[in-house]
């Protein structure tokens, strides 16, 4: 049996690391390091997940967990290539200078 | 009604026989047609609709014979076997209709046709293109036998709409001529407006009786509830539609104006499908659907007033045309007009009694004038002719007999016809007077037509009257034939026989012995008063035209109708386009409305703008803050939802 504040605990590590991923986003200015910081995030909603998933007793939330992954790693793969296609139009990775669609 | 294997087939083969020479001549006729002036195709055609005039004698002794001592009514209904058009209630099977009416309509049809295509071969003889004439004159003559033979309204109209198109190709024929290839896309604009109340007509009729077979509509108009003068019930309604389409087709007031443009064609094309068969037709229509006339006051006053009117008008204007077809074509209209008010008075037989003699002496008459034309060279100006009787003897002796017969003298046949329309007027003075005047008008123009080709002095000029020539025999045994005709058909007497197709009983005409005698003189004195203004003392002409001028100038002018016409569209139809549906409707509202929903598109994307930033930061943000207000708005309402 878990120890009865397991799912506080764990809902504040990803609240942790939800925070930190959305930091990253805003604050970094690499377009790679912004992906890697959407990651974060993912994986902080993950960890949630999983917490309720074990108190609740049920699978639910763990089968979303790897929908989430499978999602994440496709996320990865088109987002890096669309990186490469930027760096190659630009030649620079800074994410305020992709700003063609301005209204 | 009865059986009979062959009744059943005969009709078809009447009808088909034209239309097979049609397309014979359509896809083969250059190949035969080998030079100039061989006349191979031109025998094949006139073979064609002979055969088909024997066939037609055939099947009306033959209907006749089996039914001798029968029953009044006597008909038969021969069916192809399919249907046309099959969808729910309404059904047009491909059916034709032999009883009297129609017998004496496809006997004047293809009798009348089988003459004039005889004619043609010499009229045409010089004609490069007499292979198109015939086809087109072939093709006429199948879809006026499946106008008059049709045995539903929907066949009926096919022929309707099909003599209609070999109108426009055969006035037209002359292309290269402006003035015919207007006056061809004049009289089909012109008819246009008729069919669509045609059109309209039939579609009531089918809402009324569930049925456009002619047979149902004959049998069961009687049933039908009378409506009395001025009652706009649906029988009424229907009428005056299809009266709308007889009047274009007709050639009737205000409709008729094709009619004398029409006479832009060849000669043979005015006396066949502009005098004897194709504008006769809306008098068909009326006669065929007599029954249903019969029950609407309105509809009857209508048809009969719009007859009188239209043979006044037309007969006042034909004394004062110089073009020869042309006083011709305005006395057709004039005599339409007769056969308009017969089948007005409810005389429906004697309206078919006067198209069956008018088809003989009018033919007659055109075949003549154009004899004329053909020994003047072309020329139609009646002012330049004069003098011809000791020329052209034969085209004479046939002309007078025509003149005659149209002018109502005994024992022509014009004159039994007329005498009738007049007695089935008696009885509404106002229209029996405008009758008589106007007989007194026909007899009035046709003889100063007359008098002004045939006699006086030659007036064309030493050249053209060294060309004149009488025709040749092929154009003068249908003169002959014809003039025959014209002194025999009063004597079949045509309202008796076709009496029961109207289902109802023969009108007792009074006998009124002063009648005849007083036809006659109206006659007799019409060609005297002629007479006298053109030969006895022309020059009493000039000094009776002085005080007349006022009215002869409307006539001239043909009561203005072309005039109104010709501003309603200039003013009316082409300026309010330009000025009303083009600058503003178009313009205005149309593209307004385009442009407008365009702009105002615009303008809201331009509100719209500023949020589209281009930074990444701002979008994240606003995902962020969309994804804090979804789960802001999940937990109060799950809150509000607990207990």
């Amino acid at each position: 049996m878990d120890h009865p504040s397991f799912v506080h605990h764990a809902v504040l590590l990803s609240l942790a690391l939800f925070g930190l991923g959305t930091l990253g986003v805003f604050l970094r200015r690499n377009v790679i390091t912004v992906l890697m910081s959407i990651e974060l995030m993912l994986n902080g909603a993950n960890l949630a997940f999983v917490a309720f998933s074990r108190a609740a007793g049920t699978l639910d939330g763990q089968v979303l967990v790897f929908f989430v992954m499978v999602v994440a790693a496709a996320e990865a793969a088109v987002g890096l290539a669309i990186v490469i296609a930027l760096h190659r139009h630009k030649d620079t990775l800074d994410i305020d200078a992709f700003n063609v669609m301005k209204g | 009604m009865f059986e009979d294997p062959v009744l059943n087939v005969l009709p078809f083969a009447v009808l088909l026989l034209p239309l097979g020479g049609f397309i014979v001549l359509a896809l083969f006729g250059d190949w035969i047609k080998k030079d100039e002036e061989e006349q191979g195709a031109c025998w094949l055609a006139c073979a064609t609709v002979v055969s088909a005039f024997a066939l037609a004698v055939f099947t009306t002794v033959r209907l006749y014979g089996l039914a001798s001592g029968a029953e009044g009514l006597r008909f038969s209904q021969p069916y192809l076997g399919f249907e046309w058009i099959a969808v729910g209630s309404f059904r047009v099977p491909i059916n034709l209709l032999i009883d009297p009416l129609s017998s004496v309509m496809m006997l004047v049809v293809s009798g009348i046709s089988a003459v004039i295509h005889v004619y043609s071969v010499g009229y045409m003889a010089h004609d490069e293109d007499k292979v198109r004439f015939f086809s087109y004159m072939n093709l006429f003559v199948f879809f006026m036998l499946l106008l008059v033979m049709g045995g539903s309204l929907p066949l009926l109209f096919v022929g309707w709409e099909g003599v209609g198109l070999c109108s426009y190709l055969l006035i037209g024929f002359w292309y290269r001529k402006d003035s015919a290839s207007a006056a061809g896309l004049k009289a089909f604009v012109v008819n246009r407006i008729g069919d669509a109340g045609l059109i309209l007509g039939m579609i009531f009729i089918f809402h009324a009786f569930g049925s456009l077979d002619l047979v149902d509509i004959a049998d069961n108009a009687g049933a039908l509830a009378p409506e009395a003068l001025w009652q706009w019930g649906p029988v009424t309604i229907a009428c005056l539609l299809l009266f709308l389409g007889a009047i274009g087709k007709s050639a009737q007031i205000p409709l008729h104006v094709w009619l004398p443009d029409a006479m832009e064609g060849p000669t043979p094309v005015s006396a066949l499908i502009h005098a004897a068969t194709m504008v006769t037709a809306g008098v068909y229509l009326v006669a065929r659907l007599g029954p249903l006339f019969h029950q609407s006051e309105t509809a009857m006053l209508v048809v009969a007033v719009t007859g009188a009117v239209t043979a006044l008008m037309a007969g006042t204007i034909a004394i004062v045309q110089t073009d020869i077809k042309r006083v011709l074509a305005y006395s057709t209209v004039s005599q339409l007009g007769f056969m308009f008010l017969a089948a007005g008075m409810g005389a429906f037989g004697v309206a078919v009694f006067h198209l069956y003699t008018h088809a003989f002496f009018k033919a007659l008459l055109f075949l003549g004038s154009g004899s004329v034309i053909h020994a003047m060279s072309g020329e139609q100006d009646m002012r330049r002719m004069g003098g011809l009787r000791k020329k052209v003897p034969w085209t004479y002796v046939t002309f007078l007999i025509g003149t005659l017969a149209i002018a109502g003298i005994p024992p022509l046949a014009g004159f039994f016809s007329k005498d009738e329309i007049l007695l089935s007027a008696l009885h509404n003075p106002t229209l029996f007077g405008i009758a008589l005047f106007t007989a007194l008008l026909t007899a009035a123009y046709m003889a100063r037509l007359l008098f002004l080709t045939f006699f006086g002095e030659f007036r064309g000029g030493h050249d053209a009257e060294h060309h004149l020539h009488e025709s040749p025999w092929s154009m003068l045994v249908p003169l002959v034939l014809l003039a025959l005709g014209s002194i025999g058909a009063g004597f079949l007497k045509v309202p008796h026989v076709v009496q029961s197709v109207f289902r109802l009983p023969e009108p007792h005409l009074p006998h009124v012995a002063w009648l005849p005698a007083v036809a006659t003189l109206t006659g007799v004195v019409g060609i005297l008063i002629a007479w006298y203004l053109y030969l006895a003392m022309p020059e009493l002409r000039g000094s009776l035209a002085q005080p007349l001028r006022p009215a002869l100038r409307v006539f001239a002018a043909k009561y203005f109708f072309d005039h109104v016409y010709d501003g309603f569209v200039r003013h009316v139809v082409i300026g309010g386009s330009d000025r009303l549906l083009w600058k503003r409707v178009d313009e205005g509202v149309i593209d307004g409305a385009v442009n407008g929903a365009g702009s105002l598109t615009r303008a809201f994307a331009e509100t719209l703008r500023p949020v589209q930033t281009g930074f990444v930061r701002h979008y994240v943000l606003l995902v962020l803050a969309g994804a804090v207000a979804v789960v802001y708005y999940l937990l109060a309402s799950a809150e509000r939802l607990a207990p």
